[in-house]
């Protein structure tokens, strides 16, 4: 009974809390307004402070996610140039690699006023109007990894074609033409993998020597266990796969571990994108004959050192300018502002102990 | 006796609360402490960004306020918007009008929502697992509409109108949109009859059903403002990210649940308000804003936002115990005196 009564003269008090909580709000919100007014012209805000970073520019890492072994090796490159540079090093990024879920980090940098935003766009759509905003704002962007339109210049790991039919020629030395062929990628949207292919599927279509069949095309979503269970169901699916091709570390390394424990090690033959330290042991097991991959750590660190070129105005992104990129020497930029890191390396039993440095 | 108290208390004046008080109190703390640590917090931009971020969630949260008041929950939500973004990019894709589409993503927003409402009112199918079942068939209806396709050439007057701001406020123009609906879900959960009987059904669909509400009927229409609340939000996600792919909004559905149950609504019905769930909604979208500003991992995010919604739900359980022990012990001493 007791409840009853406190419950019918509650409300007043009630009402009066909120009502004197609602005001106070009100203050504080006006206080934050009035504060804003002041500054509410993001532009002159910012130009301070590219004045004042004059000294130290500020470079941002926003990698597809965290927790990718793979871009741990790409931002140790970012970091070590921006060290050399004597840039202001932060990398942030979501937990998944959705569309959508970079736009905030973006949005961060854009209000931090950083001068270099390095991206590895999941989505080419989705980011472009955070990233328009942030170069409106004054600050260069650089897409590595994977690319956007609304960028000045993007960092290709190796020519996507060289990707693709490095792949299929390893596949080719292990397997010969024929047979049933399955492809595991990353994400279903993921802009590079399905740059690679595409000019897979085209190589196979034109070129005489490939007469496989891709009886499938599954997505692991650079997660771990999918990756696993994918690499699971093909091999339920079709018993007679020859060979399953994965252009992404996540997705060589879990199918090569899903291999090496069933009975289809040895008789599946797996290529891809992987990286040294976790394909050893399955190259000296067996499982894997031959995958290949690039310096990824080069990736990053040609990021800082084109981002400096561009923020100290030495280069626009224009075809045929160069510019100073320390250890790797003088980069020039090529068709539509790309520049290109290397040829592919490859990988096999004599050689992978070589590259243990591409590690995280 | 609880029963009847709580649903004569559904009134919103009477319904709020000293624990929306409280969270409102620690929303203002989060804007304040944000403020002063970052002098850069306090400004247009981040009113823009953060309701541009947080209009999805915000939309969502309404119907699922209601949902679960009513005992029932719908896990499809996220996929719903999934399939409804997935059908306009489709067909922006193949060239068709952009009304056309439009109206398309939300028809199939509602189409969704009444398969839901269907399964759980007719079928009297228990929502959790109708809608786990809907959350994975959506999410592939999706794809198969889709495909791997990233849809981004969208009508630039549209996706402009998305952007766009109130003059020089910051406030995003869809906010207009999202305040009316914020209007409405008051007024129909706290000012209507429709309301009480959610309230009732929420306690007991025995009872409900004694005193007049139509369970069944209440029941596919809650889910058939869902599903158009999704379908709207579908639109909204690919105009305002400019991409419309397979895996739009996918997971926001817990986001949007655990913003609910943060707001004070109970996971088993009969108890919330429209007000703690904005308030809520503000709240997680606030402190997140306020972190990532900060450059602070989104690993830390994720536990602080867990540990935010367990407190909260125990919080106010042990906060009950307590009074009631000392209603106890001061009636006791009442007693002999009276």
């Amino acid at each position: 009974m007791s409840v009853l009564t406190t419950d019918q003269r509650a409300p007043w008090r009630r009402l009066l809390s909120a009502l004197a909580l609602g005001a106070s709000a009100a203050v504080v919100l006006a206080g934050c307004a009035a504060g804003s007014t002041e500054e509410a012209d993001p532009a002159p805000a910012e130009d301070t402070e590219t004045t004042a970073s004059a000294e130290a520019l500020s470079i941002t890492y926003i990698p597809k996610n965290l927790n990718n072994p793979y871009t741990g090796v790409q931002l140790k490159g970012g970091e070590e140039a921006a060290a050399d540079l004597g840039m202001t090093y932060l990398a942030v990024g979501a937990l998944d690699a959705a569309a959508d879920s970079q736009v905030p980090f973006i949005q961060t940098e854009v209000q931090n006023g950083t001068d270099i935003i390095v991206l590895a766009a999941n989505d080419p759509n989705a980011v472009c109007s955070a990233l328009d905003e942030a170069r409106d704002g004054g600050a260069k962007i650089i897409t590595f990894d994977s690319d956007a339109e609304c960028r000045d210049i993007f960092i290709n790991q190796v020519e996507e074609e060289e990707v693709a039919l490095g792949q299929l020629r390893q596949l080719f030395d292990q397997i010969g033409g024929t047979g049933e062929i399955a492809i595991l990628s990353a994400t279903a949207n993921a802009p590079n993998q399905n740059a690679w292919i595409a000019a897979m599927r085209a190589e196979i279509e034109a070129n005489a020597d490939y007469e496989w069949d891709i009886v499938a095309e599954v997505y692991g979503d650079d997660e771990d266990a999918k990756s696993f269970q994918e690499a699971q169901g093909l091999l339920q699916a079709y018993p007679n796969l020859k060979g399953i091709i994965s252009p992404t570390t996540v997705g060589i390394a879990a199918t090569a571990r899903y291999l090496s424990t069933s009975e289809y090690k040895g008789q599946v033959a797996l290529v891809g994108l992987g990286l040294p330290p976790q394909m050893k042991e399955f190259i000296k097991d067996g499982t894997v004959t031959a995958f290949a991959l690039w310096d990824p750590s080069e990736v990053g660190y040609l990021a800082a050192y084109a981002g400096k070129a561009l923020a100290d105005g030495d280069i626009t992104g224009a075809e045929g300018e160069s510019f100073d990129a320390g250890k790797m020497g003088t980069k020039t930029i090529g068709e539509n502002g790309r520049i290109i890191v290397g040829p592919l390396l490859e990988f096999n039993a004599e050689n992978i102990d070589e590259y243990d440095y591409i590690s995280f | 006796m609880t029963t009847a108290s709580e649903i004569g208390r559904s009134k919103l004046w009477q319904r709020i609360n000293t624990r929306d008080i409280a969270m409102l109190g620690v929303l203002l703390v989060v804007i304040v402490v944000n403020s002063f640590a970052r002098d850069n917090f306090a400004s247009t931009t981040t009113v823009g960004f953060l309701l541009l971020d947080v209009i999805p969630i915000m939309m969502l949260a309404l119907p699922m306020t209601f949902i679960i008041i009513s005992a029932e929950i719908d896990l499809s939500v996220a996929s719903i918007v999934g399939v409804s973004a997935a059908t306009i990019g489709a067909l922006v894709l193949r060239e068709e009008n952009m009304i056309l589409a439009a109206f398309a993503g939300v028809g199939v927003g509602i189409l969704a929502g009444a398969f839901n409402g269907f399964l759980v009112a007719y079928l009297g199918l228990p929502s959790l697992a109708a809608t786990i079942g809907t959350l994975a068939l959506y999410r592939g209806l999706a794809l198969v509409i889709i495909g791997d396709a990233s849809v981004g050439s969208f009508p630039e007057a549209w996706t402009d109108f998305v952007q766009s701001r109130l003059g020089a406020t910051g406030i995003p123009t869809p906010t207009i949109a999202v305040l009316i609906f914020i209007a409405l879900a008051v007024i129909m959960l706290h000012y209507h009859p429709f309301g009480r009987g959610l309230f009732a059904l929420g306690h007991s669909p025995q009872a409900a059903r004694f005193v007049g509400v139509k369970v069944e009927h209440t029941k596919f229409w809650l889910f058939v403002a869902s599903g158009l609340v999704a379908g709207l939000v579908g639109l909204y996600w690919a105009l305002r990210y400019g991409s419309a792919r397979s895996d739009s909004a996918s997971g926001l559905e817990l986001t949007v649940i655990a913003a609910v149950l943060l707001g004070g609504v109970s996971i088993f019905g009969g108890r919330g308000s429209i007000p703690g769930v904005v308030v809520a909604v503000l709240l997680v979208a606030t402190i997140t804003y306020g972190f990532r500003l900060q450059r602070i991992s989104d690993v830390v995010l994720v536990i602080i936002t867990g540990a935010l919604l367990i407190a909260s739900v125990v919080a106010p359980n042990y906060y009950q115990r307590i009074r009631e022990r000392w209603k106890l012990i001061t009636r006791a001493k009442d007693s002999p005196t009276s």
